[in-house]
């Protein structure tokens, strides 16, 4: 094993600090040391977008980011949008749309277009897809999240 | 899957970093963005024994004016930032032009211009784009610096002239020419996804509208970033009529790039996708340069 660091980060608002192996990724350290499952792990290549996260505000991949470099960074993570009592109105959208089926992806693809609704509150549709288009879904045939985003952003905009 | 262990160095300075290098050699490895680096350590298929992370180099980070009209980009700016950036747009439209191109917002996030070059994927944007700019590469080490023109940093696959102690520090941009217009154009199953094959262009017109100088490079089409000497050749001094734009991509497609066949597209596929790729981007170059 290699020789641990020390890691102080916020990640939904809260402050934490752990000692972790610089190989240990920012994914599995949101999953196996801090608990918050609702990263999910897939291809852990950068491809299928499910462990997308936001790092300091923009959404990243957490595969594809060592946990010992979120020093003194901020992370948000699904767990950071809402709670089962109060969901995020994005979060809404997606239940009320059948924006998912398994639910695999779907932390990523909410992740991923928190901050893309935030600065575009009112997208076309080709601009929807345009914009999850780095989150990949093997259920839904994505037409229901397109709608599901367009039922978000009617929310957020009220 | 997950990265073997290896020894990690943080640096603040390029002078630490280079040290880190130096002592460390064939051994270690500089961690730009990590978008490519860490999906090939978490495969395994990369196993440096020691990262030195680039990630709190400050000083790697920076977009400013170059000589006459011309732009210098710090290695560690992430692709987000340059796609951003004011300066960019006005002084390297076809670099502004290709930010949003590259792979997904996710990525472009954490991504560098820097780290882009340096893993000289020639499926890349950016190593095509660079070549056909003209750029200019500041590579340091402990011994010095030194510069090196885009068109010889490419060696081949994931290949550049970067030796392991050395590091990319920054990309210099020449000034486009009066009267050019560019062009860059894809073709791939999903967007943002590794491209089929893509062609970059620059042409300059001389006063009566000619061709004065072509500058073209294709993306996936070979071992590196596959310039089509050939075919500017033969639109040198040439109107840019359909004739003369088709004969170009045909001998582009017959003589200048070597593309391989894979579980996505057949070598013969992409020759013909890459005719088709050069002959639009052929025309949309020189229809902005017409204008500029």
């Amino acid at each position: 094993m290699s020789d641990l660091f020390n890691l102080s980060l916020t990640v939904n608002g809260a402050a934490y600090e752990r000692q972790v192996e610089p190989r240990l990724l920012l994914s599995d350290f949101l999953r196996q040391n801090l608990g918050l499952t609702g990263t999910h792990v897939g291809c852990e290549h950068g491809v299928c977008g499910a462990c997308t996260i936001l790092f300091d505000g923009e959404p990243a991949r957490s595969c594809l980011i060592f946990a010992v470099q979120a020093h003194g960074h901020e992370v948000l993570t699904v767990e950071g949008m809402g709670t089962i009592d109060n969901l995020h109105p994005l979060q809404e959208a997606f239940w009320e749309a059948h924006g998912l089926q398994c639910g695999f992806c779907t932390p990523g693809f909410l992740t991923t277009l928190l901050p893309f609704l935030e600065e575009n509150p009112d997208p076309s549709e080709e601009e929807i897809r345009e914009a999850i288009s780095g989150n990949l879904c093997r259920c839904t045939g994505y037409q229901h999240i397109v709608d599901a985003v367009k039922l978000a952003a009617e929310k957020m905009r009220t | 899957m997950k990265p073997p262990p290896f020894e990690y160095y943080a640096p603040t300075t390029v002078e630490e970093a280079v040290a880190h290098l130096a002592e460390h050699g064939y051994d270690a490895k500089p961690l730009a963005g990590g978008q490519s680096l860490i999906p090939m350590m978490n495969f395994r298929l990369a196993q440096p024994a020691v990262l030195v992370d680039l990630n709190n180099i400050a000083e790697l980070s920076f977009i400013r004016p170059g000589d006459e009209g011309g732009l210098s980009i710090g290695a560690m700016t992430r692709h987000q930032t340059v796609e951003k950036d004011a300066l960019v747009a006005e002084r390297a439209p076809l670099i502004d032009e290709t930010m949003p191109q590259i792979a997904t917002r996710q990525i472009r996030s954490r991504g560098t211009i820097g780290g882009s070059l340096a893993h000289a994927d020639p499926s890349a944007e950016l190593v095509s784009v660079s070549v056909v700019l003209d750029g200019k590469f500041r590579v340091v080490s402990q011994k010095g610096e030194r510069w090196v023109p885009a068109s010889e940093f490419f060696l081949g696959l994931f290949t550049s002239v970067l030796e392991p102690e050395e590091l990319l520090a920054e990309i210099s941009l020449p000034p486009l020419p009066d009267r050019s217009g560019w062009s860059l154009m894809e073709i791939a199953r999903r967007p943002h996804d590794f491209c089929l094959i893509g062609v970059v262009a620059l042409v300059t017109l001389d006063e009566e509208q000619n061709c004065k100088q072509a500058r073209i490079a294709f993306l996936s089409a070979g071992d590196g970033p596959m310039q089509a000497q050939n075919a500017a050749k033969v639109l040198e001094g040439q109107p840019f009529t359909p004739e003369v734009i088709q004969e170009a991509a045909e001998v582009a497609v017959a003589s200048d790039i070597d593309p391989s066949s894979d579980i996505h597209a057949t070598a013969d596929f992409r020759r013909h996708l890459a005719n088709v790729l050069a002959q639009r981007a052929l025309t949309q170059a020189f229809e902005r340069a017409v204008g500029n």
